[in-house]
């Protein structure tokens, strides 16, 4: 506890500006989530940990990785909540804390994704999904797709790179990430 | 109604998937927009919007990566962008109203991209674009000489998430009962079916890593729209598209009837008369053809079935006339029945 002065939930509105306490546990968020069946912390629950407190619980569970961003909770919390942003924080915090319980693939996924962008500037799909194969180990997946993308002019095997990747290359370095 | 007005001209934000897995989305909007005088402006030298990678892993990265483009649009004097991708769309609106709203982001995102930056550009999608353009749509429809053939079509208007949600970030329609797709269905003269899935989410950037919760997804979101009758599902998104596209066939029962899934701009270019081939069509995994072929069937049919109604009323007034020149006496004056103007002349003058 003592390394971290301030609660969970302080951060969470400094890097937000949403107030966790408001939430009133009526679980309209984890109604419609799209992920609820396969999450083992549902929306309401991760708003409950924040409030409580509960860091270590909260940055780790692999929960807030399974989200994907729908922004279905936030759009029907009655209070204004945004448990979406809040989950998206919390994945940041997670990452910078080294905490992080992100299921292999979608980490990989990821990774392959911003990969592609810091070095060409636009995502090249043949190579994402290349880099997403090397990075998850899931080296056959799609492969049966791959014929039927490229007759259908789908996929291209050359990256459309742009003039000012050094630009992006920029970006990616003032904002702390190394894919 | 929009004869008048200026032609309306965009910055076009096309997005990576739009020269990737779905250029069919661009060459049909692309087309559509010839069609209907739209300039689009494609932006010099843009760069991806981040997607969800990009703000999941870091906040100020979702805002940059898309500010970035926002500026190079402003730099080329434009004030509005068109954003066809939902992802994009989302992305783009949302680096506004951060810019616009968070502390400090005005004067960081400038430095942190490179460029001046006054976010003065506003984010359209390609939805919002055919909505305004419905009437002339219609109008267009309406003096086609060929019949329709979307004419009473059934089709699933399919919003998903990032058209709609967060309501501060897009809303530019309701988030939880969006009508401007259905809006664009009947501008088509197709009918937009009632049904319960316009908002769920299809599973999105999970199409690679996690497959099977897309595929759990998209199955209630393909059977929903069945049940409520739709013949196809109308979507604005690429994520949408590919996931209910090329993943259908894990989704449907083995012999279930194939749903086409249609980019609402190829939509919206059947109506106008354009060519499936200059919409794309072929480059979709669910074949269209069977689809389409039966849409021009029941048009010819709808054609035929009107002309038949005429005739039999021609007939019958024939018939009835003929009655009426038996009664009179010299109804050999006129033999052949030339037609009912010509057949109703002698008669007045007999009368005479």
């Amino acid at each position: 506890m003592s390394a971290h002065p301030r609660t969970l939930a302080a951060e969470i509105h400094d890097a937000t500006g949403v107030n966790a306490a408001t939430c009133y546990q009526c679980g309209k968020c984890s109604a419609g989530c799209p992920m609820a069946s396969e999450s083992d912390l549902r929306p309401h629950n991760v708003m409950r940990l924040v409030i409580q407190d509960r860091r270590d619980k909260a940055l780790a569970d692999q929960s807030i990785w399974l989200c994907l961003t729908c922004e279905t909770c936030s759009a029907r919390c009655p209070n204004a909540c945004d448990p979406a942003r809040v989950i998206d924080a919390l994945r940041e915090m997670s990452l910078d804390a080294g905490v992080a319980d992100l299921p292999r693939t979608i980490g990989a996924f990821h990774k392959a994704f911003l990969e592609q962008i810091r070095s060409n500037g636009r995502l090249h799909e043949m190579g994402m999904v290349m880099e997403y194969k090397l990075r998850s180990g899931e080296l056959m997946k799609d492969v049966t797709n791959a014929p039927g993308m490229l007759s259908r002019g789908k996929l291209s095997l050359r990256a459309d790179r742009i003039d000012g990747v050094d630009e992006i290359k920029r970006i990616f370095e003032k904002c702390g990430v190394t894919p | 109604m929009t004869g008048a007005q200026a032609p309306v001209r965009y910055a076009y934000y096309p997005g990576c998937s739009l020269h990737g897995t779905s250029r069919e989305f661009d060459e049909s909007l692309r087309a559509v927009a010839t069609t209907l005088g739209v300039g689009l402006t494609e932006i010099p030298d843009w760069s991806c919007c981040g997607a969800s990678s990009g703000h999941t892993t870091d906040h100020m990265l979702g805002v940059a990566l898309p500010a970035r483009n926002l500026a190079i649009a402003e730099e080329q004097g434009f004030d509005q962008v068109l954003a066809p991708c939902a992802a994009c769309y989302n992305r783009l609106s949302a680096a506004r109203l951060a810019v616009e709203t968070e502390e400090g982001f005005a004067e960081r995102v400038p430095e942190i991209i490179g460029r001046p930056f006054a976010n003065s550009v506003e984010v359209h999608n390609a939805v919002e674009l055919l909505r305004d353009a419905a009437p002339a749509i219609e109008e267009k429809v309406a003096a086609a000489l060929a019949p329709n053939p979307l004419d009473g079509v059934k089709l699933a208007a399919y919003y998903g998430c990032l058209l709609v949600r967060p309501f501060e970030v897009c809303g530019y329609d309701d988030p939880e009962q969006p009508t401007s797709m259905d809006e664009v269905i009947a501008a088509c003269g197709a009918e937009p079916v009632d049904w319960s899935m316009k908002v769920e989410c299809c599973g999105g950037s999970f199409s690679v890593s996690r497959t099977a919760s897309v595929v759990r997804l998209g199955r209630s979101i393909i059977e929903d729209a069945r049940a409520h009758g739709a013949e196809a599902i109308v979507v604005a998104c690429p994520l949408c598209h590919s996931n209910l596209d090329l993943r259908q066939k894990a989704m449907v029962q083995r012999g279930a009837k194939p749903m086409p899934v249609l980019f609402v701009t190829q939509l919206v270019g059947l109506a106008l008369g354009l060519t499936p081939l200059e919409l794309g069509m072929p480059r979709h995994f669910v074949n269209t053809e069977p689809f389409l072929a039966d849409l021009v069937q029941r048009a010819k049919e709808r054609v035929a079935a009107e002309q038949k109604v005429k005739e039999e009323a021609a007939a019958k007034a024939a018939a009835r006339r003929e009655k009426v020149g038996a009664a009179a006496p010299s109804a050999a004056a006129a033999p052949s029945g030339a037609g009912p103007s010509t057949a109703g002349a002698p008669e007045d003058g007999e009368a005479q």
